[in-house]
């Protein structure tokens, strides 16, 4: 299990890995409503591959957990769990505990 | 996590055939080589790892790569050889064995990718080859769903490698003439001789032709060649 704070630091970091990476700079303040995919998103499209792919490999050092979190379930949904900062914490800890069961 | 200094290649398919050889190949060239398929594996060296694995299983392909990727810490190629055949005519094919081998030979090289793709960005350095074969550019009657599963194979790697070229991954694919492995052992001479002499060079092909191809491809001065092809024996 992912205590939500630390699922939320992954995010975060892992956003601001991204942006180091590609160069862009990071809006003034990022939170849990930050968006990350659609209108006003903070990445474009290969950005958001990279931080999925970077949460991912932070999750699993951090917590010995191997997850895949574009998943059957996740890319069927009707909202993506992917559009803001917030909702992907909470896909993390859903993913995580998925895959512990 | 530490990082081993050797490079890693994976390869999948390599209990026998075409697979084994390129394990013993690249031990030789001081690769440290992590191999699966279905069976168990015959060779036994400190540099090699086997696991049993069917590539079309995704749960089982993230364990074994998140498992190599613990111990390594790094993966620099893959070389994804394995693959199912089962030469029918279309109107004798069933379902169940069109879509195992859709699965095995498409999915299956996917899956492999996507993963292994996934390690490789953190060291935006990696090459991948997937196999193909010469009977989907030739038409082989007999053989139209495993054909097309190859051609798939070309066509995703072609598109993989516009998606990873941002991380230096490069994605090639090689179509190999036949070779005497199991895979042909129950096609009838006769065919093999009329596939042979449709060739540019007469003659079967060898596991040495596959490891040189490999061997180009995995060359660090290959960084500019991705999203090609190479068929043996003169078919393009």
């Amino acid at each position: 299990m992912i205590a939500r704070n630390d699922a939320y630091q992954i995010v975060l970091a892992s956003l601001q890995e991204v942006f180091v990476q590609s160069g862009v700079e990071p809006p003034a303040s990022i939170n849990e409503d930050t968006v990350l995919v659609g209108n006003a998103a903070v990445l474009d499209s290969l950005g958001v591959v990279s931080l999925i792919v970077e949460v991912e490999q932070r999750v699993e050092s951090a917590h010995s957990v191997s997850i895949t979190l574009a998943n059957d379930k996740a890319m069927s949904q009707k909202n993506s769990p992917f559009r803001t900062v917030g909702v992907l914490t909470d896909h993390v800890i859903a993913t995580a505990q998925e895959a512990a069961s | 996590m530490s990082v081993s200094e050797r490079p890693v290649m994976l390869i999948t398919g390599t209990r026998k055939g075409i697979g084994r050889y390129l394990v013993e190949h690249y031990l030789k060239l001081n690769w440290l080589v992590e191999g699966c398929s279905r069976g168990e594996s015959e060779i036994t060296d400190s540099n090699y790892r086997h696991t049993s694995l069917d590539v079309a299983d995704e749960k089982g392909v993230r364990a074994w790569i998140a498992d190599v990727t613990k111990r390594h810490g790094r993966i620099d190629a893959v070389l994804n050889n394995a693959a199912i055949a089962s030469m029918n005519h279309v109107l004798l094919t069933p379902a169940k064995s069109a879509n195992r081998m859709l699965e095995v030979n498409v999915t299956g090289t996917m899956l492999v990718c996507r993963d292994a793709a996934k390690v490789m960005m953190r060291r935006r350095y990696g090459r991948i080859v997937n196999f193909t074969t010469i009977v989907a550019p030739i038409a082989l009657a007999g053989e139209a769903v495993y054909a097309a599963s190859k051609s798939a194979v070309v066509t995703f790697t072609r598109i993989l490698a516009f998606e990873l070229g941002q991380w230096n991954i490069t994605c090639n694919s090689f179509g190999a003439t036949p070779i005497m492995t199991d895979m042909i052992r129950g096609v009838p001479q006769d065919k093999i001789d009329a596939v042979v002499n449709g060739l540019a060079i007469k003659r079967l092909g060898s596991h040495q032709d596959c490891a040189n191809v490999c061997d180009f491809f995995l060359n660090p001065s290959s960084d500019n060649i991705t999203g090609q092809v190479i068929y043996l024996g003169g078919i393009t």
